[in-house]
């Protein structure tokens, strides 16, 4: 558990000396969803109608933006090597680089997120169901994110392939995601969305890190 | 207990469909070494990291302590310390921070003063709190280079290294030669591959180019 623990402690470090390279992922996530009503036009009803599929599909892109950097920077200076070769389990490792990659893209997104429900008019009746949605769903974005990472990592043009293969992936949790907010809108109870969407997460913990930690090996033969 | 802590067997790789060397046989007892030389693209880099796990020999077999390295991968790599052609230095960092996360991975002594006497032994106590950005080539090879230091003998059995003195000076090579000469003087093997004059006292020396297998006609 060492590994964990230090690895996380690092890639924390890491993104607060980085700055503002690290919320470039929230800020494109609010300046995107500030776009729409702009783009739209202050029509309140038709915004309201769409608030939660724009802000889980914003949410969606901005957490691809940073998957990028996950493996990419710890590739090319050998260190991803280094830790392949420690002591400690590549899985765990993984997994704490998926933790701190949601405690800096996903977890400022939760907080900003009731600002994007206001502007887009979304009913406040939905604005908690959104919250726990996002606190509960956003893990697995890094998780499932991370093996896509995992894989095209040492690829040229990495990037678009990487969104080709992580966005059909991300389909479940932004139905289950944008499904819970628009029934909790309708007076519905959203629990059993919520459930799915825990369950998503649970499961991406488990089988995730462990993928992408066997893809990372493969590449570095 | 074997007299012989890493023994290699037969051991053959192949990188892109063709054999770069094949039939290395090598038994290093404690406080051994071995310097690996070849020319360009013989497979020195291949070699160590053939040995360090990172990629499957072809042929052949290591044995650490008469246990196979890839079927206990786990008791090898608390033993082995490689380091590589990257340095592996996260440049947003400190030097000190850069040492520490390595040590804290291999189960090492991670307190300031352990991490500040193995900057001590490549030169670089002084820069301790110098982000790794700020580095020269030859200072990010000497920070590299410290994390297998920081592990001491006690910790570490084993120091795989490739081109370790590349980019650095005279005095930083005499610095890196003592260190590897207590290393081995506490019972440390060490297999290092080179092209610079790195002295290593009664050290095996193995020209990788010489087990090319003959190109198939």
């Amino acid at each position: 558990m060492a590994g964990f623990g230090a690895t996380l402690a690092r890639d924390l470090l890491i993104a607060r000396r980085e700055g503002g390279e690290a919320l470039l992922a929230v800020i494109f996530f609010v300046i995107g969803t500030v776009l729409f009503p702009l783009g739209v036009g202050p029509e309140a009803n038709l915004l309201a109608a769409v608030a939660a599929g724009l802000i889980w599909v914003m949410a969606l892109l901005a957490t691809l933006l940073a998957l990028d950097r996950l493996f990419q920077a710890d590739w090319r200076d050998g260190a991803l090597e280094l830790m392949a070769l420690s002591p400690e389990s590549l899985t765990l490792i993984v997994a704490a680089k998926c933790l701190a990659h949601w405690l800096v893209t996903g977890l400022p997104m939760v907080v900003a997120a009731p600002l994007m429900a206001l502007l887009l008019n979304l009913p406040p009746s939905g604005w908690l169901t959104l919250i726990a949605a996002l606190l509960l769903g956003g893990p697995a974005l890094s998780l499932i994110g991370a093996v896509c990472a995992a894989l095209i990592v040492g690829a040229r043009r990495g990037g678009v392939l990487m969104t080709l293969l992580a966005l059909p992936l991300y389909i479940p949790t932004l139905i289950f995601g944008a499904g819970a907010v628009q029934a909790a809108i309708g007076g519905f109870d959203a629990s059993g969305h919520l459930a799915l969407m825990a369950a998503t997460t649970l499961a991406s913990a488990a089988l995730c890190p462990w993928a992408a930690a066997a893809a990372l090996r493969q590449a570095m033969e | 207990m074997a007299a012989h802590a890493f023994l290699i067997e037969d051991l053959a790789c192949r990188r892109g469909g063709r054999v770069l060397f094949a039939g290395v046989d090598l038994a290093l007892k404690p406080g051994a070494a071995a310097l690996v030389t070849g020319r360009n693209g013989s497979g020195k880099s291949s070699l160590l990291r053939v040995l360090a796990g990172l990629n499957p020999p072809f042929a052949g077999r290591m044995l650490w302590q008469g246990e196979d390295t890839r079927r206990e991968p786990e008791i090898f790599r608390r033993a082995m310390r490689y380091v590589g052609h990257a340095d592996g230095l996260q440049t947003g960092l400190t030097v000190i921070e850069n040492l520490r996360y390595w040590t804290q991975l291999s189960g090492s002594p991670s307190d300031r003063g352990a991490l500040l006497s193995a900057l001590a032994a490549v030169g670089l106590e002084a820069l301790g709190d110098l982000p790794a950005r700020m580095l020269s080539a030859g200072q990010r090879r000497r920070l590299a280079l410290a994390r297998p230091i920081a592990s001491g003998a006690e910790m570490a059995g084993l120091w795989l290294l490739d081109e370790p003195t590349v980019a650095l000076d005279g005095p930083s090579i005499d610095l890196i030669e003592s260190a590897i000469a207590r290393f081995r003087a506490a019972g440390g093997i060490v297999v290092a591959s080179t092209n610079a004059p790195l002295s290593l006292p009664e050290a095996i020396r193995l020209d990788i180019s010489e087990y090319e297998p003959e190109a198939a006609g």
